[in-house]
């Protein structure tokens, strides 16, 4: 079946806004299925089977992504053998409800932008699942964790491949708990568990965007599957869309840790390394990234809407740059760098039809990179007895050569030296960003200059310079299992730009983002290329002077700017949450308990009390004597006797 | 006939029997002021339905007699039981089902 509906042009821009046109799966049905079923299953078995399972239980939950990761593949290449108008599946499983005018149908989409979710998630979950299979080894509940791998899995899977956007929000709740699982997952420790509940109530911030915005597409358009949804957005008001869109934008925020929402993030931290790599930088938090671009056609819609997602990807890029810079602890600067280079993603999803493909492909090639650092970094933690503080780090190359040289090719990327993946995203992202916007261009340069900036006080702090090791402490290499994954991550680092060759990942994503015209700078692309790297050398060189060549203090400086006083408490928003949330509602709490207890209560309890009191002083009468009763009788009856005479003269 | 003194006798028993039952502490003295009510209130129906000319008043008057009579089968019993456990008929010492 070919797709026969005509692409409806935007008013304002001109270009055509795909649809979402699925056709029949056939024989791709089997390996979709099997793509989420597989860790599905996995996970049912490792947290049902008990102690039964802890034996095999991590081969298993690998074997289990390596096949998900099988289906993956196999899954892209049919895509590939297809014509560019048939690359989008639709299959349809069942009915999940219906009531009254609303059915809800529970189905998958495979389109290319699914299809490279699936590759990272797989992928990138294969080889996390791989290392975790050492870094978790001497972990007694290391079943239970690959248990909850597969659990995060299997909904990140559901959340990319539904068609429908309730099936988006069920996949987007399994990931947010499988998160608090996981970053609890050391739950004797009490920081660790108020992170992950922390983590937990931040994004439900963020969820009552996703559900309010879905709510907001049924009344509006009486459907949440995307098909629809796509065919229906051209004909509303674009009130409702900016609505639509703002309440995605919340949604995003929350799961990708974009400002005002970002406070969870580094507190994400407490968790395993390896979770901190595969949900908290390559996959979980760019779900909000998922979310924007897969809903093109309702911010295509609304210039407002898209403009607020390219300010909040600005802002929380220059946040997380700046937290980043004052950081100690290892994996909370790059938990600053996570959200800074999302802010790129988010940014560039604000940019539009120009900016989705490059969102996307800094997606895949952050993805990559910064799971390989964090892996890099749990490695490294290995090797230290989990000493997290970079400044008791310091000459770890030559203790720990692979990960010291994967690491690298992590940082180069990063900071986008030439021909690294990171260069070709992150150049593309700031040249559209300049072209379309030069503040929030000039922004995001300022950003890479950052990025370049304290990615090397990192590297200098980590590998450089002198040791600093705490007393007794003996960096060694990690075993293979561990560097394994980190091999191969780092060369996805390096390659990842690959992606870009002839505008290929462009051109594999229009079919989703729709085509953009040619951008007319006024200065040729590679004077931009070169002046990027010209601001990153700074950062770069700047670090260097800092902390290359000066001494690294063991304690940190307590003398310092402001700046870095601010970097370190992550720019007073949990400070900021404090006053704006949590004191209100802590006060508001207070009161309604006080009126619960004063007036509720004190109503109830009241009328019980002036009842008893009541019935204390009624039951003297009972008081035995028969001829009382007797006269109460007469009484009575005289007092009925009574009322009939005043009744009958009246 | 003039029902007039009929009833003014009855008042004046029910009154007796009710002053008594108010007064008097001897629980078969009670009784018999009880009997004494019953049997004025009889006087009262048979008096009204003689004046009616009917026989409802009557029929009223024979359930109250075959009341009274199973109440004091019940009723005697019940002093007896009393006097027995506690060597007194007075209803006033009678009085410990209370608050």
């Amino acid at each position: 079946m070919i797709s026969t509906a005509i692409d409806v042009l935007a008013a304002e821009g001109g270009h055509s806004i795909p649809l979402v046109e699925p056709t029949s799966a056939g024989s791709l049905a089997l390996p979709l299925v099997l793509v989420i079923a597989l860790p599905a299953v996995g996970a049912a078995i490792l947290l049902l089977g008990g102690r039964r399972t802890d034996a095999w239980g991590h081969l298993l939950g690998t074997a289990a992504v390596v096949g998900s990761f099988v289906c993956s593949l196999w899954l892209f290449l049919g895509l590939l053998g297809r014509g560019e108008e048939e690359r989008q599946l639709g299959l349809d499983l069942w009915t999940w409800f219906a009531t009254g005018r609303w059915e809800v149908k529970l189905g998958l989409l495979y389109d290319p932008l699914s299809a490279l979710f699936l590759l990272l998630i797989t992928g990138v979950g294969a080889l996390i699942h791989v290392y975790s299979i050492g870094y978790m080894e001497h972990d007694v509940r290391r079943r239970r964790f690959f248990g909850y791998l597969n659990l995060f899995v299997a909904a990140m899977l559901v959340l990319v491949l539904s068609s429908d956007y309730v099936g988006v929000f069920l996949g987007w709740e399994g990931v947010g708990l499988a998160s608090y699982l996981l970053i609890g997952f050391w739950q004797h420790k009490p920081s660790a568990a108020a992170a992950s509940k922390k983590a937990f109530v931040i994004n439900r911030v963020g969820d009552i965007g996703l559900s309010l915005g879905v709510g907001l597409m049924l009344v509006t358009f009486g459907t949440t599957s995307f098909d629809e949804v796509s065919a229906l957005t051209s004909g509303a008001s674009a009130g409702v869309m900016t609505a639509i869109g703002l309440l995605l934008l919340l949604a995003a925020c929350g799961k990708s840790a974009q400002f005002p929402l970002q406070s969870w993030l580094l507190d994400a931290m407490e968790g395993p390394t390896p979770v901190s790599a595969l949900i908290h930088a390559a996959t979980m938090v760019t779900a909000g990234v998922y979310l924007i671009v897969r809903s093109q056609f309702v911010f295509e819609y609304s210039d407002t809407a898209r403009l607020a997602v390219a300010v909040i990807g600005t802002i929380t890029l220059l946040m997380g740059a700046w937290i980043g810079c004052a950081k100690d602890d290892i994996k909370k600067t790059l938990a600053g760098s996570t959200m800074s280079q999302i802010g790129y993603m988010v940014l560039a999803s604000g940019l539009g039809v120009a900016g989705y493909a490059f969102a996307i492909f800094h997606l895949l090639t952050h993805g990559a990179f910064k799971a390989n650092m964090f892996l890099g970094a749990g490695s490294v933690m290995h090797g230290t007895d989990d000493d997290v503080d970079m400044r008791h780090y310091g000459a770890l190359q030559k203790a720990m050569p692979v990960t010291f040289l994967t690491f690298a090719m992590g940082y180069l990327a990063i900071i986008g030296f030439p021909g690294f993946s990171g260069f070709w995203s992150k150049d593309k992202i700031i040249e559209t960003a300049l072209a379309e916007s030069p503040v929030l261009g000039v922004c995001a340069l300022l950003g890479a200059g950052v990025t370049g900036f304290y990615m090397t006080r990192l590297m200098l702090m980590t590998f450089f310079g002198p040791k600093r090791w705490e007393p007794g402490v003996h960096p060694h290499e990690s075993p293979k299992v561990m560097t394994f994954p980190l091999v191969a991550l780092a060369a996805l680092s390096v390659l990842g730009g690959l992606l870009l060759l002839n505008d290929w990942i462009v051109t594999f994503l229009a079919p989703v983002t729709g085509e953009a015209e040619e951008h007319h700078l006024p200065v040729p692309p590679i004077l931009i290329s070169a002046l990027v790297v010209l601001v990153v050398a700074l950062g770069v060189a700047l670090a260097f002077v800092l902390f290359g060549r000066r001494e690294v203090p063991r304690e940190a400086p307590t003398e310092v700017s402001f700046l870095t006083r601010a970097g370190r408490n992550e720019l007073y928003g949990n400070e900021v949450n404090d006053t704006l949330v949590v004191g209100p509602g802590k006060q508001l709490t207070a009161g309604l308990a006080t009126f619960d207890r004063a007036v509720v209560d004190g109503g109830a309890m009241g009328t019980a009390a002036s009842i008893g009191g009541l019935s204390q002083a009624l039951r003297r009468a009972q008081n035995g004597f028969v001829r009382s009763y007797a006269l109460s009788l007469l009484a009575g009856a005289a007092l009925v006797l009574l009322a009939l005479v005043v009744v009958n003269l009246a | 006939m003039s029902v007039t003194p009929f009833i003014v006798l009855s008042a004046i028993l029910f009154t007796i029997g009710a002053v008594g039952v108010l007064t008097r502490r001897n629980a078969i003295v009670v009784f018999m002021c009880v009997e004494l009510m019953l049997n004025a209130s009889n006087l009262a129906l048979i008096t009204f339905a003689k004046a009616n000319g009917n026989l409802d008043g009557q029929i009223a008057a024979f359930f109250v007699m075959v009341v009274a009579a199973a109440e004091v089968v019940v009723g005697l019993a019940i002093i007896m039981t009393i006097f027995r456990t506690r060597r007194s008929a007075s209803v006033d010492d009678a009085s410990l089902l209370k608050y």
